[in-house]
């Protein structure tokens, strides 16, 4: 299967490529390790008629300390997100479920960022970030602003992004210690979630999201709201699906992905608690 | 567009489509046809090869970002005088193929993952291939050779 022909522009820098994106109107999409968009292409599902080629913008790629956050170069692969020192002391969670998206091939060539900016529900990342309270980074042609993860998802595939607009960096709080679990459920270790659960625990604090169980990731602030009142975890994990608005497909049917939803739950508030 | 690649050594430049995909540029360009298409929606694995030195699926790269790089085909895993890759050799002498159709793939994604883990568990080479599908589920002897590999 091969693309629709489109133009193809690589960018040195994230305001060259801002520009060129800019230049090129809504029909142009960025380019960074192309693991979600190069198949939607082949499937004609997704026909830009430019590429502006971010994959070489180099200090795009970084995982460093800043304060009582972790700052992550929207370019920053998948493996190295998943084998990060810095990310292996301080946020665990995030560290761990990188080492879940596709295969390893993938995670050589796929991005944190056009993960988050592709804004599958389906994915691993953005409900993992969502669920640690992360805060995106966008850059466009009048600077940079922060959107914090909780805002940043409209519905499948669409994002707070602006078409000119491109994600630069992912800030996430350091966990603290915090226990934690991810929770993924599919057939083959290689596919995407039918239902996925990243949650932490840290004293009565507690974030869960969910990876596809609506159009998009779902922060699940009912079960969050019930530890935080003392319920144990079979019981908070009874509102598990309380925020969520799950689709049938061919994998399951909402009521089996309701019933998943609090499973993997439990399982992960059991396994993250002190 | 005019790219520059290297594969298995040799330089090889061309001016392609933008919509040019990887595998299409060793197989067509290169002529090089032991990378194969599988499932060309990169879950099988069949197209694995090296890009400076990881596995990747080239059914799901562009061949203009592979512009610059150092790419590695199972046609370039035998030395020179035609001896085997110890990956290739283990999988020879532990029956890891039957029909074949998976085995350059299974190959360079074994390879790779023993630059990276030299000395993995059986559990560990078992997810280190799960991008990677045999039709014939031999499984079993693939993860024995891998396995056999990292010993020798």
């Amino acid at each position: 299967m091969i693309p629709a022909a489109f133009d193809y522009v690589r960018a040195g820098s994230a305001a060259e490529a801002i520009d060129l994106i800019g230049q090129y109107g809504d029909e142009a999409k960025f380019l960074a390790g192309g693991h979600s968009l190069v198949p939607a292409m082949k499937l004609r599902l997704a026909q830009p008629t430019v590429l502006v080629d971010i994959g070489r913008v180099a200090d795009l790629s970084y995982i460093r300390e800043d304060g009582d956050q972790i700052a992550i170069g929207a370019l920053t692969r998948h493996m190295d997100v998943e084998n990060s020192p810095v990310l292996a002391e301080h946020v665990p969670l995030l560290a761990h479920a990188a080492g879940h998206v596709g295969d390893p091939q993938v995670r050589h060539r796929g991005t944190i960022g056009g993960s988050l900016a592709h804004a599958d529900p389906a994915s691993d990342l953005p409900a993992t970030t969502l669920a640690l309270g992360a805060t995106y980074v966008a850059q466009g042609p009048n600077g940079t602003r922060e959107i914090a993860a909780a805002d940043f998802y409209h519905g499948y595939f669409t994002s707070a992004l602006a078409p000119d607009e491109m994600l630069t960096e992912i800030r996430v709080p350091k966990m603290g210690g915090a226990g934690w679990s991810f929770q993924k459920f599919n057939r083959r270790a290689q596919d995407w979630a039918i239902v996925g659960v990243a949650a932490w625990q840290r004293g009565s604090e507690c974030g869960v999201g969910l990876v596809n169980m609506a159009s998009t990731p779902v922060l699940a602030s009912s079960v969050a709201s019930a530890v935080a009142g003392g319920a144990s975890a079979a019981d908070a994990a009874e509102a598990a699906a309380a925020e969520a608005d799950p689709q049938a497909d061919l994998n399951a049917s909402v009521d089996y992905r309701v019933h998943l939803a609090k499973v993997l739950t439990r399982r992960a508030l059991e396994a993250s608690a002190g | 567009m005019d790219i520059t690649v290297t594969i298995n050594g040799k330089t090889h430049t061309a001016d392609v489509e933008p919509r040019t995909l990887l595998v299409q540029f060793i197989r067509e360009q290169a002529g090089l046809t032991g990378t194969n298409i599988g499932c060309d929606t990169s879950s099988c694995g069949a197209c694995s090869v090296h890009i400076d030195g990881e596995a990747a699926k080239s059914c799901t790269l562009l061949a203009v970002q592979a512009d610059g790089c150092s790419i590695t085909t199972i046609e370039g895993m035998a030395g020179d005088d035609g001896s085997l890759h110890p990956m290739q050799q283990a999988f020879m002498e532990n029956h890891g193929l039957q029909c074949g159709y998976c085995t350059p793939g299974m190959v360079m994604a074994a390879t790779s993952l023993l630059a990276e883990n030299p000395n993995p568990t059986e559990e560990e080479v078992r997810l280190g291939l799960e991008g990677n599908l045999c039709r014939c589920t031999g499984y079993h002897n693939i993860v024995q050779s891998v396995l056999a590999c990292a010993k020798s």
